[in-house]
């Protein structure tokens, strides 16, 4: 008998008034595996993910957690399941150093005093743990790398012990080796069997970390493909919808152009 | 493990150059301006620096200086509070109604007005936090209220003189004689301050963190300790310890934990650092909003009970003038950023002092008002730039 998958929705379904924003979408993400979810501007990835974080409600259809199904109402329903969410403007109080930053909002305290001793052991733990390097973890992270940030971000997500972490295009204002920098972290947290989906419009790193690739468009699943297995071609004609037009007829793969 | 501590080592390099760049030690240059000012002044009149004109202004900074601790809480949030100076007056003036008009005891009369100053800024804090109405006209709309409430509570009577043995007047007229006092609390500063530096050390030591090495904990507390014995030395040459300066002292010490050691001061500097980020961290951003607007009110009402007993008396001339302006300058001159998120209550003690010589050595010299307020509002412009510079040098750096 197969593990039950850690996330799987079923036909859900949301509307914005006469506008339909997710039609009978269905995702599935397990442990160790990282998803792809792609689309094309106003494909419904946001939408998408604001209903898995809680953040907005889904008309109809189904999340199952680990098999059972469950109901998402509030970012905080999603928290206790154990999703965390990135977002894409990551969300840093750029005058916080990193140690402050992590434990915004569930401050470890010692008689009402922050213990920053252990706020700072735990940071240094799971920074290690995760083969993260920030050259200080009490500089303010205005002082940090965008591709820095960007990891101090992902790691304040994995501080509550999620099993699932939605990264919403980590990798989009970031350089070349800062990109690589952030990649290596995805696939390390699929090592420690995390299920990760990661929103992305970029092919490169979708076919540098990610397992499988769910499409949408226009607010319906447009194909699920097996990243290794399947070319650029292929998933690009599945995100604009139009096998043989002209992008694809020109032979070159436009996900190049994005690096 | 040689080649980890010397990585421990460049990156607390790394810390202190940060925290030059980006306001943290913001008090550089302002003790660098302090002391340039003060040798100015005593190169000019040699009377600038004796321990009588010293001690005057220790006790002159407390009022301005206690109000300026309040702006800080709302600063840090980026935002500002216009009210301080006519809520101050305002407290003044309800205290002593209260007290001589009505015969309240002085002690509860104090406790009314202050918490009177609470009310009043919370009532700023909702109009702003939850209404959403920019916090400049909030406290606009309460500049000029509280100053009309004030002069409606006044009624006829223009002045009202407090008790002259009374305890608020006593607030800023009592020195600790004996000098033993004013040494007795330099000492237990400094040893303060030296056992939480080292404790700290050995809570790292035993989790195995980087840590200050023990010289060095011995030369800040070093540093510490001749600041603070000098003061007492020089404060003992005159009358000794003032009241008012070791209430001034505690306060800012005190708030000044608040905000850097505990969870509600973590909240406020990241509510000033990013108010979305902080909210998505689950932090009550609304509620950390009105409260610094009820500190700075309340902070504001003892200020003001301060300047009343400097002058035993509330007049209609109580919280005007440059009180306002003196306080939130005190606090940008210490270092406090005006787009929220940096600064402590120290800086507006740095800040007060720094305001409070000028005015001092410009008396000393005869020289009138009007050049005084030229040459403060010069350092407070410098004090902004600074800020500016720094924020903008940050955004560079932060972004590369």
């Amino acid at each position: 008998m197969a593990v039950p998958p850690l996330l799987a929705l079923r036909g859900v379904t949301k509307h914005f008034g006469a506008v339909q924003a997710l039609a009978d979408v269905d995702l599935t993400i397990r442990a160790g595996e990282v998803v792809a979810l792609m689309g094309d501007n106003g494909a419904g990835k946001s939408t998408l993910v604001k209903v898995i974080a809680g953040v907005s409600l889904a008309d109809r259809g189904v999340i199952e957690w680990q098999g059972e199904p469950v109901h998402v109402r509030r970012p905080r329903d999603a928290t206790h399941l154990g999703i965390a969410t990135v977002y894409q403007d990551l969300a840093l109080c750029d005058n916080l150093d990193v140690v402050g930053n992590l434990f915004l909002g569930r401050e470890i305290r010692r008689i009402g005093v922050l213990d920053e001793v252990e706020m700072e052991r735990r940071t240094r733990d799971l920074l290690s743990t995760l083969a993260i390097r920030i050259p200080n973890v009490r500089v303010p992270v205005a002082a940090l790398s965008g591709g820095q940030r960007q990891t101090v971000a992902i790691a304040r997500s994995l501080l509550g012990d999620p099993k699932v972490v939605l990264l919403d295009e980590p990798t989009a204002s970031l350089g070349v080796q800062q990109t690589a920098q952030v990649l290596d972290l995805v696939e390390r947290m699929r090592d420690h069997g995390l299920g990760i989906l990661l929103i992305s419009h970029n092919m490169g790193d979708v076919k540098a970390v990610a397992d499988l690739a769910a499409v949408l468009r226009l607010g319906r699943n447009n194909g699920f493909f097996n990243v290794n297995t399947t070319s650029h071609e292929q998933i690009i004609a599945s995100i604009t919808g139009a096998t043989g037009d002209a992008v694809t007829r020109r032979g070159s793969p436009p996900g190049e152009a994005e690096w | 493990m040689v080649s980890g501590r010397r990585i421990d080592l460049k990156g607390h390099a790394e810390t202190v150059r940060h925290r030059m760049s980006s306001g943290e030690f913001g008090s550089f240059p302002v003790v660098l301006g302090l002391l340039l000012i003060w040798v100015i002044f005593q190169s000019l009149n040699s009377n600038f620096l004796s321990p009588r004109n010293l001690s005057n202004l220790s006790v002159d900074i407390v009022g301005t200086g206690l109000i300026a601790v309040g702006i800080v809480f709302v600063l840090l949030v980026g935002e500002i509070d216009l009210s301080v100076g006519s809520v101050s007056g305002f407290g003044a003036v309800m205290f002593a109604v209260l007290n001589v008009q009505n015969g309240m005891a002085e002690w509860l009369a104090v406790i009314v007005a202050v918490l009177c100053g609470t009310a009043i800024g919370l009532v700023h804090g909702f109009f702003y936090a939850r209404v959403g109405v920019p916090a400049f006209v909030v406290t606009l709309a309460g500049l000029l209220g509280w100053s009309g409430l004030m002069l409606y509570l006044l009624g006829t009577s223009g002045t009202v003189n407090l008790d002259d043995e009374g305890l608020v007047a006593t607030l800023t007229r009592h020195y600790f004689g004996s000098v033993a006092v004013a040494y007795g609390v330099a000492a237990l500063g400094t040893a303060v301050y030296f056992l939480a530096s080292y404790r700290d050390r050995r809570h790292r030591r035993a989790t195995g963190m980087p840590r200050r090495s023990l010289s060095e904990i011995a030369l800040r507390t070093c540093v510490v300790g001749v600041i603070v014995f000098a003061a007492a030395y020089v404060l003992n040459q005159f009358r000794g310890l003032p009241l008012a300066l070791l209430i001034f002292l505690v306060v800012v010490a005190g708030l000044d934990l608040l905000l850097r050691r505990t969870p509600y001061g973590r909240r406020v500097y990241a509510v000033g650092g990013g108010a979305e980020a902080a909210r998505r961290a689950g932090v009550n951003i609304v509620r950390v909003r009105i409260s610094v607007f009820a500190v700075s009110a309340s902070m504001a009402v003892v200020g003001g009970l301060f300047l009343a007993s400097r002058i035993t008396s509330a007049s209609q001339t109580s919280g005007t003038g440059l009180l306002l302006l003196n306080a939130i300058a005190a606090a940008v001159i210490g270092g406090v950023s005006l787009f929220g998120g940096h600064g402590t209550t120290w800086s507006a003690f740095l800040g007060i002092l720094v305001i409070q010589s000028i005015g001092s050595g410009m008396a000393l010299l005869g020289i009138q008002a009007a050049v005084q307020f030229m040459i403060t509002g010069g350092v407070l412009l410098a004090a902004v730039v600074v800020d500016s510079l720094v924020r903008q040098a940050q955004k560079a750096h932060g972004r590369a």
